[in-house]
C-alpha cells in the first residue's frame, strides 16, 4: 500500500492554526457568514451587546459596563470559534492544494501532426492542448495533459498525483492506458490522446476539490440546517416573549427589574444550537479531508454521504477478496503413487513455469517435502503453456513431466498409449467443487495425480465482511469463475451473494435490479467495460490505475488503487452523518442546563422563590449568566477535535449504536454543562 | 375527606385497559373504511354513500395529488366556516330559538366559527344563555362531525403518502370525508348518545323550564340607583337588599346528540357553559367513564389504522406506546399534585386533597383522569375547573397542550403531529447511526424536515408571539381575573389551548373581548391549517419516494429505544420552548404557595 501523501499531522499543527486564525477573522464578514444563519444570528447578537456596552460606558446607566463588556467579548469569541473551526478544517486542504498547484506549471508539449509515434510534431504550450489532440511524451518529460495512451508503453512516476513514488506501467490498450497531467515519464515514450481541456484535468479538479471552492451543501446537511434554523426562530420567539413576561411580572409583583437586553441576547445565544452550527461546515470538510489522507478523492460530498447509506457492495473477486493469484495448496496422488512422488513430478513440471501459480507449486513442494532444485538441469527442455494445448511442463532425460487441465492431460496420456484411471474424474470434480482449480500432473504416459490450485483470501477479509454484515451491508462477489468455484469461494469468504461468469452487462443489470428494490449500490471498477456499471452505481469507486472512461464514470477515485478502500469510504460516510447527529443532540441537550443557570438569575429580583431552580448554586446572577455564555463559547473549540476526527464508528447493529450514542451524547450533553458551568462559576468567583 | 385511592387507581387502569382493547378492532375497522373495503355497515350505509356521491358529482375513484387534496380541504373548511358565521350572526331570525337569543356580535361569531371549524371548540359564549337550538345543532354540532372528519382525512392522506411507493396521489378528500362521517363518527355517536340518555343526559327541543326550589333560599344583593351604580351608605359601604329565591330555571335542549360527538370528535364544545361538569351533560360516574372512553378511542385507534395501512402494525403500536407513556406520566403527576392539595388551605384545617372546582360525584380520580384526557387529546371538554387545580396540577393540562397535542391528540391531528415528531426524532437518531434517516423505508430529506418543523413548531411560535403581545396590551391584561403568576397562566393557557385546537380554558380570563376574539381566531386558524397543509405537502413528497427495504443497518422505529427517544424529543422540544413561561407562571405560583408568601 502506498505511503500517506502527507504525514498525519496533529489537528492543531501550528502552521495551520496560524493561517486559520487569520482566515477566521475574514470570515466574520456577514456576507460570508450568511451561509451559516445560526452563527450570523450570534454575530448580530454580539453587535447588539457591544452597542449596549458602549452606551453603558458613556452614560454609566444600566448594568455594570464590565458585565456587558465581558458578555460582548465572549459572544464575539463564540462567532470567532465557529469561523476558526471552519478555517482550520479548510486549512489542510488548502495547504495541499498549494503544493499541487506547484506541479501544475506550464510545460511545452510535443503535439503530433498525425497520431503515430514517428510523426512530425510541433511544440505547443500545455494550456493550448485541447481534447482530441495527440502528443508524444518521451523519457524524462512531464505529461502535459490528461489522456489515454494510444501507442507504446512507458514507465511513469505518478507521485505528483498519488504520492506513490514507485513508477507504474502505462500502455496502450487494456485497463492501464490512462495518464494524468503532471506525471513524469521515466522510461520509453508513449503517444497520448488528450481527453481533457486545460483547467478540467484531474489535477485541476483535485485542486478545486481540496480547496473547498466547489463545496456545496449536501442534501442531508441542508435538512439538518432546516432543523437548526427552525430551532433558532423558536428560541428567538422564546427570548422575545421573555421581555413581556418580565415586564408583566414586575408590574404584578411590584418589585424587581425587567430582564435587560444583554441578558436576553445572552440567553438567546446560549439556547440556539451554536455548538453544532459552528462545527457543521468543519465536519463535512474534515470528512473529505480524512478520505484524502487515505488517498481517496471524493468528487462530491454527496458521494461520501451516499457511501454511508450503501446497502449492497459489489466487489471484484480478484484483487479485492482474494490475492491476485491462485496458489497450490495440496497434492492429491492417484492410487499407486505416493504424495511425495507426485510432488516431485509437479516440481519438475513447474521448473520453467514463471507464472505465480507455477512458483506456488515449487514453494509448496519445498514446504511439504523439502524438495528443491536450485538450478535447471542442463538437459531440460521447457514445454511452454499454449492456449491450444493447455499444457506446460519440462522434458528431462527423455521423461516428460507435464501439468495441465484434466482432459488435455488425459488426451496426451492416451496418445502415448497410457490409460486414465477412472478415479481421476472424482478428484478433479472434488477440487472444482471446493473452489479450487485442478491441475493434473503426468509423467510420460502415467497420470500421477492432481494439484489443487486455490484462490487465497486476503488476510482479514472475512472479518471485514462480518463487520459489513453487522452494519447491514450486503456484499456481492463478482467473478468470471464458473458458478461452482464461485460458490465455494463465496462460502469461504462469507460474502452474502456472488455473480459468476459475470459479463459487464450482468454487472449493470445487477446494479439496476438492486436499485429498483430501493438499495444503494456501491462498486469498484477499473476497466473500460466497468464504466457503464460505475455510472449506474450510487457510489462508484474507480482505481486511479484504471482507464479514463472508468475514472470519468466514477464519483470517487482511489489513488492507491486498493479495492478494499470501499470499506473505509463507507466508514467515513457514516462518521460524517454520525458526527452531525451526535453534536446536534449534544448541542440541544446542553440547553437544559443553560436554562437552569440563566432563568433563576434573570428573575431573581422579581421572584426570589425561583432560586430553587438554581440547582448549580451559582454565586450570583452576573456570574451565572457569564458562566453559561462562556461555557457555550468554549465548548466549540473543545469539540473541534471531535468534529475533525469524526465520532468513532464501531460496526454494530443500528439499535445498539443508537443507544450507545444517546447515552454518550444525549445524557452526556445533558450533564456536561451542569459541571462545566459550575466550574466556570467557581473560577470567576475565585478571580473576582 | 379521604380520597378513595384504590377506587381511583382501578378507574385509571380500567380506562387504560379499555382504550387499549379498543385500539385493534376500531383501528382495523377504520382501515377498512378508508381503504374502501367491505365493512358490516356497508349494506346499510352503502346506498346512502352512493347517493351522496351522485348528488354532489364526486367520482369516488378519482384520486387527488397533495395540492388538490389540500385545496379541497381548505375550500371545504372555508365555505362551511362562512356558513356557520352566517348562522351565528342571524341566529335571532332563525327557527328553534325558544329563548329568543339574539345573533352573536361579529367578533364573537368569527371566533366561534373559527373555533368549531378548527376542531378547537373554544367558547367565548355560554351555550345556555347565548346559543339557540338551531345554532347548537346546525352550526356547532354539524361542525363537530365535519372538523373531526377533516382531521381524520388529513392523517389518512398522510399515511397513504408514507405507505405508497413512487405514487403521485393521496386519495380523494370528498370520499375520505364522507366515509369518515358516515361509517365511523355517525354510528359510534348514535350508539353513545343512546347510552348517555340512559344515564340521564337530556335530549329535547323544549323551552327552558322553571321549577320550584325544594329548599327556597335567599341572598344579599347590592341596591342600585337609576344609573346602575351601587348605592352606598354614610360609611361608604354598599347598601344591600335581601332577595328570596323560590324557583330556578333549568336549561333544556338536544344535549345527548351533541354530547356524544363532542367527546368522540375530540371537539369539547359543551352544550352548557359548565360543560361535562353539568349534570345534564355528564350525570353519573358511568357516563363520565363512557365520555373518557369516547374522547380517547379514535385518536388511540388511529395509530393502529396507521400501522395497518403502512403494512407494519408494530409501527402503530410503537407510536401508541409512546403516547400511552406520556399519558400515564401526566395522569400520575396530576393526581399526585391534587392529592397533595394546597398547604395554605390545609393550614386552615380543611385537610386532605384539593376538591376546589371538582364534582363530588366524579371524585379525585374521575376528575384528574378527565382533565388529563381532555388535554392529552385536543378535546377540551371539562368536568373540572382547570383554573382551580393546584399550580402544579394545573400545569399538567397546560403542558399536555403545550407539547403540541400529541399525547393521543385530536382525531387525526394528534397522530399527524406525532408523526411529524417521529420524523424529527428519526432524523436525529438516523444521523446518530450514520445513515441518511429513513422512516418506513422513506428517506427523510429537506422537504420532510421543513414540513415537520412547521407542523411541530407552528403552535409554539404562535403561542409565544401572542402571549407576548397580550402581556403588553393593557386591554388584554385587564381581562385577567387573577393578578400575578396565576393571571399569566390564564393567558398562556388561553393561547396554548387555541393554537393547539384544544378549546378548554383556564377560566378566569374574560375571553369575549375584541382582542381575545381576534387574536384567538388567528391562533386557531394558524394552529390548525399551517400544520394541516404542511402534513399534506409532506405526504405528497413521501408518496413520490422509492421504498428502501430495511436491513440490520436500518434504525428500528418499533423498538423501545426509539420509543423512549421519541418521548424524550417531544418532552425536550416542549420544555425548551416553554420553560421560561412555565417558570414564571405555574412553577413560581407553586413556590409561592409552598412558601406561603
Amino acid at each position: 500500500m502506498a505511503k500517506r501523501r502527507t504525514k498525519s499531522k496533529g489537528i492543531f499543527d501550528p502552521k495551520l492554526v496560524k493561517a486559520a486564525l487569520i482566515d477566521s477573522f475574514t470570515k466574520l464578514d456577514p456576507r460570508a457568514l450568511w451561509r451559516n444563519p445560526v452563527m450570523l444570528a450570534v454575530e448580530i447578537g454580539s453587535v447588539v451587546t457591544t452597542v449596549n456596552f458602549v452606551i453603558n460606558l458613556i452614560t454609566g446607566k444600566g448594568e455594570p459596563a464590565w458585565f456587558t463588556g465581558i458578555v460582548s467579548a465572549w459572544l464575539w469569541l463564540t462567532v470567532l470559534f465557529a469561523t476558526f473551526a471552519e478555517s482550520l478544517a479548510e486549512g489542510r486542504g488548502k495547504a495541499r492544494a498549494e503544493s499541487m498547484k506547484k506541479t501544475r506549471k506550464e510545460i511545452m508539449a510535443k503535439k503530433l501532426k498525425k497520431p503515430e509515434p514517428g510523426a512530425e510534431y510541433e511544440l505547443v504550450p500545455s494550456t493550448q492542448l485541447r481534447k482530441g489532440d495527440v502528443i508524444l511524451v518521451e523519457a524524462k518529460e512531464l505529461i502535459a495533459g490528461d489522456g489515454e495512451v494510444i501507442a507504446g508503453a512507458a514507465l511513469v512516476n505518478e507521485a505528483a498525483v498519488t504520492g506513490e513514488s514507485a513508477p507504474v506501467v502505462r500502455e496502450s490498450g487494456g485497463d492501464r492506458s490512462a495518464v494524468t497531467a503532471g506525471t513524469l515519464v521515466i522510461a520509453n515514450s508513449v503517444v497520448v490522446r488528450i481527453t481533457a481541456n486545460p483547467g478540467e484535468t484531474f489535477l485541476d479538479r483535485m485542486i478545486s476539490l481540496v480547496e473547498g471552492a466547489k463545496r456545496r451543501k449536501t442534501p442531508n446537511e441542508m435538512a439538518l440546517e432546516v432543523l437548526l434554523l427552525a430551532l433558532t426562530v423558536v428560541f428567538f420567539l422564546v427570548v422575545v416573549n421573555l421581555s413581556p413576561l418580565s415586564l408583566y411580572s414586575v408590574k404584578a409583583m411590584g418589585k424587581g427589574q425587567p430582564v435587560t437586553l444583554v441578558v436576553l441576547v445572552a440567553l438567546f445565544v446560549c439556547l440556539i444550537p451554536t455548538t453544532i452550527a459552528a462545527l457543521l461546515p468543519a465536519i463535512g470538510i474534515a470528512g473529505m479531508d480524512r478520505l484524502f489522507q487515505k488517498n481517496v478523492i471524493a468528487l462530491s460530498g454527496r458521494a461520501i454521504e451516499a457511501a454511508g447509506d450503501v446497502n449492497v457492495l459489489l466487489l471484484d473477486k480478484t484483487g479485492t477478496i482474494t490475492l491476485g493469484n491462485r496458489q497450490a495448496v495440496a497434492f492429491l496422488p492417484l492410487a499407486g503413487c505416493s504424495e511425495k512422488e507426485l510432488a516431485e513430478a509437479a516440481l519438475m513440471a513447474s521448473l520453467t513455469d514463471e507464472t505465480p501459480e507455477g512458483r506456488s507449486i515449487v514453494v509448496l513442494a519445498k514446504q511439504r517435502y523439502d524438495l528443491r532444485m536450485r538450478e535447471l538441469p542442463l538437459n531440460a527442455e521447457s514445454i511452454p503453456f499454449s492456449a491450444e494445448t493447455r499444457i506446460s511442463g519440462v522434458n528431462i532425460d527423455g521423461h516428460a513431466f507435464l501439468k495441465g487441465a484434466g482432459d488435455s492431460i488425459a488426451g496426451v496420456v492416451r496418445s502415448l498409449g497410457g490409460t486414465v484411471p477412472p478415479e481421476l474424474e472424482g478428484h478433479v470434480t472434488d477440487i472444482a467443487k471446493s473452489g479450487g482449480t485442478p491441475l493434473v500432473v503426468s509423467r510420460d504416459a502415467e497420470v500421477l495425480g492432481v494439484i489443487n490450485l486455490k484462490d487465497v483470501l486476503k488476510g482479514g477479509i472475512k472479518e471485514r465482511f462480518l463487520q459489513l454484515r453487522s452494519m447491514g451491508i450486503k456484499t456481492v462477489m463478482i467473478t468470471g469463475d464458473n458458478p461452482l468455484t464461485a460458490a465455494a469461494i463465496a462460502t469461504e469468504a462469507q460474502v452474502d451473494d456472488f455473480l459468476a461468469q459475470a459479463k459487464p452487462e450482468d454487472k449493470l443489470r445487477l446494479i439496476r435490479e438492486n436499485q429498483d428494490r430501493g438499495y444503494m449500490v456501491a462498486m469498484t471498477g477499473d476497466g473500460t467495460n466497468d464504466a457503464p456499471a460505475l455510472a449506474q452505481a450510487d457510489v462508484a469507486v474507480a482505481m486511479n490505475t484504471g482507464t479514463q472512461p472508468a475514472r470519468e464514470a466514477a464519483n470517487i477515485i482511489d489513488l492507491d488503487s486498493n479495492p478494499t478502500k470501499l470499506l473505509d469510504i463507507v466508514e467515513i460516510g457514516k462518521q460524517i452523518l454520525m458526527t452531525r447527529g451526535t453534536l446536534t443532540t449534544f448541542s440541544i441537550a446542553n440547553d437544559v442546563a443553560k436554562y437552569f443557570a440563566i432563568i433563576p438569575a434573570a428573575f431573581a429580583p422579581i421572584y426570589p422563590q425561583l432560586g430553587i431552580l438554581n440547582v448549580m448554586r451559582l454565586a450570583n446572577p452576573f456570574s451565572a449568566i457569564l458562566s453559561a455564555v462562556i461555557f457555550n463559547a468554549i465548548i466549540i473549540p473543545l469539540l473541534i477535535p471531535l468534529a475533525l476526527k469524526g465520532t468513532r464508528y464501531r460496526p454494530m447493529p443500528a439499535e445498539r449504536l443508537l443507544v450507545y450514542n444517546l447515552l454518550i451524547y444525549g445524557v452526556g450533553g445533558l450533564l456536561t454543562p451542569f459541571v462545566g458551568i459550575k466550574l466556570i462559576d467557581l473560577l470567576i468567583n475565585l478571580l473576582v | 375527606m379521604h380520597a378513595n385511592i384504590i377506587f381511583d387507581i382501578s378507574q385509571i387502569l380500567a380506562l387504560l385497559i379499555g382504550v387499549t382493547l379498543l385500539v385493534r378492532p376500531l383501528g382495523g375497522y377504520m382501515k377498512r373504511v378508508y381503504q374502501g373495503e367491505g365493512v358490516f355497515l356497508g349494506p346499510v350505509l352503502g346506498p346512502l354513500e352512493g347517493a351522496l356521491y351522485r348528488m354532489s358529482g364526486v367520482r369516488k375513484d378519482e384520486e387527488m395529488d397533495w395540492k388538490h387534496y389540500a385545496g379541497a380541504m381548505l375550500t371545504f373548511n372555508l365555505v362551511t366556516m362562512a356558513l356557520m358565521f352566517a348562522i351565528l350572526m342571524l341566529q335571532g331570525s332563525l327557527p328553534l330559538n325558544p329563548q329568543k337569543f339574539p345573533g352573536f356580535s361579529w367578533d364573537l361569531a368569527l371566533n366561534t366559527a373559527v373555533s368549531f371549524t378548527t376542531n378547537t371548540n373554544w367558547q367565548n359564549y355560554s351555550g345556555e344563555s347565548a346559543a339557540s337550538y338551531f345554532t347548537q345543532v346546525m352550526a356547532l354540532m354539524v361542525h363537530q362531525f365535519l372538523s373531526a372528519a377533516t382531521g381524520m382525512a388529513i392523517v389518512i392522506a398522510f399515511v397513504r403518502g408514507l405507505a405508497r411507493r413512487t405514487a403521485e396521489t393521496l386519495g380523494n378528500f370528498w370520499v375520505d370525508m364522507t366515509r369518515g362521517v358516515l361509517y365511523i363518527l355517525l354510528p359510534i355517536a348514535f350508539v353513545a348518545a343512546l347510552v348517555l340518555v340512559s344515564q340521564g343526559v337530556i335530549q329535547n327541543f323544549s323551552p327552558y323550564k322553571s321549577v320550584p326550589l325544594i329548599q327556597p333560599t335567599s341572598y344579599e344583593r347590592p341596591k342600585l340607583d337609576a344609573n346602575s351604580n351601587p348605592i352606598k351608605n354614610a360609611d361608604g359601604k354598599p347598601v344591600t337588599e335581601t332577595v328570596a329565591l323560590q324557583e330556578q330555571t333549568l336549561p333544556m335542549g338536544p344535549v345527548a346528540s351533541l354530547e356524544a360527538i363532542k367527546e368522540l370528535g375530540t371537539n369539547g364544545g359543551g352544550f352548557f357553559n359548565a360543560n361535562s361538569a353539568h349534570p345534564y351533560e355528564n350525570p353519573t360516574p358511568l357516563s363520565n367513564f363512557l365520555e373518557l372512553l369516547l374522547i380517547l378511542m379514535i385518536p388511540a385507534a388511529l395509530t393502529n389504522t396507521f400501522g395497518r395501512m403502512a403494512g407494519e402494525t408494530r409501527q402503530g403500536w410503537a407510536v401508541y406506546t409512546a403516547m400511552l407513556l406520556l399519558f400515564v406520566i401526566a395522569v400520575g403527576a396530576l393526581y399526585w399534585a391534587e392529592y397533595s392539595g394546597n398547604p395554605l388551605v390545609q393550614k386552615l384545617g380543611v385537610g386532605g386533597y384539593s376538591m376546589e372546582g371538582k364534582e363530588v360525584r366524579f371524585g379525585l380520580g374521575g376528575s384528574a383522569l378527565f382533565s388529563a384526557s381532555t388535554t392529552a387529546t385536543s378535546c377540551g371538554a371539562v368536568n373540572t375547573m382547570h383554573d382551580s387545580l393546584t399550580p402544579l396540577g394545573g400545569m399538567v393540562p397546560m403542558v399536555l397542550i403545550l407539547l403540541g397535542e400529541v399525547v393521543f391528540g385530536g382525531v387525526g391531528s394528534g397522530l399527524y403531529t406525532m408523526l411529524a415528531f417521529v420524523i424529527i426524532a428519526v432524523f436525529a437518531a438516523g444521523l446518530m447511526i450514520g445513515r441518511t434517516p429513513e422512516y418506513l423505508g422513506k428517506k427523510i430529506e429537506v422537504t420532510e424536515m421543513w414540513m415537520s418543523v412547521i407542523t411541530v413548531l407552528t403552535a409554539g411560535a404562535v403561542i409565544l408571539a401572542l402571549v407576548a403581545i397580550a402581556l403588553i396590551t393593557p386591554a388584554a391584561v385587564r381581562s385577567m381575573a387573577n393578578p400575578g403568576p396565576h393571571g399569566l397562566s390564564e393567558v398562556l393557557y388561553a393561547f396554548a389551548s387555541q393554537a393547539n385546537n384544544n378549546g378548554s380554558a383556564f377560566a378566569g380570563l374574560n375571553g369575549n373581548t375584541l382582542f381575545y376574539n381576534l387574536t384567538g381566531s388567528l391562533a386557531m386558524l394558524l394552529g390548525r391549517f399551517a400544520p394541516a397543509v404542511s402534513v399534506l405537502a409532506m405526504a405528497g413528497s413521501l408518496a413520490g419516494k422509492k421504498y428502501v427495504p430495511p436491513s440490520v443497518g436500518t434504525l428500528p422505529t418499533d423498538q423501545l429505544p426509539f420509543i423512549f427517544w421519541l418521548v424524550a424529543v417531544v418532552l425536550i422540544v416542549g420544555a425548551l420552548t416553554f420553560f421560561p413561561a412555565l417558570a414564571l407562571g405555574p412553577i413560581v405560583e407553586h413556590m409561592i404557595m409552598q412558601g406561603g408568601v
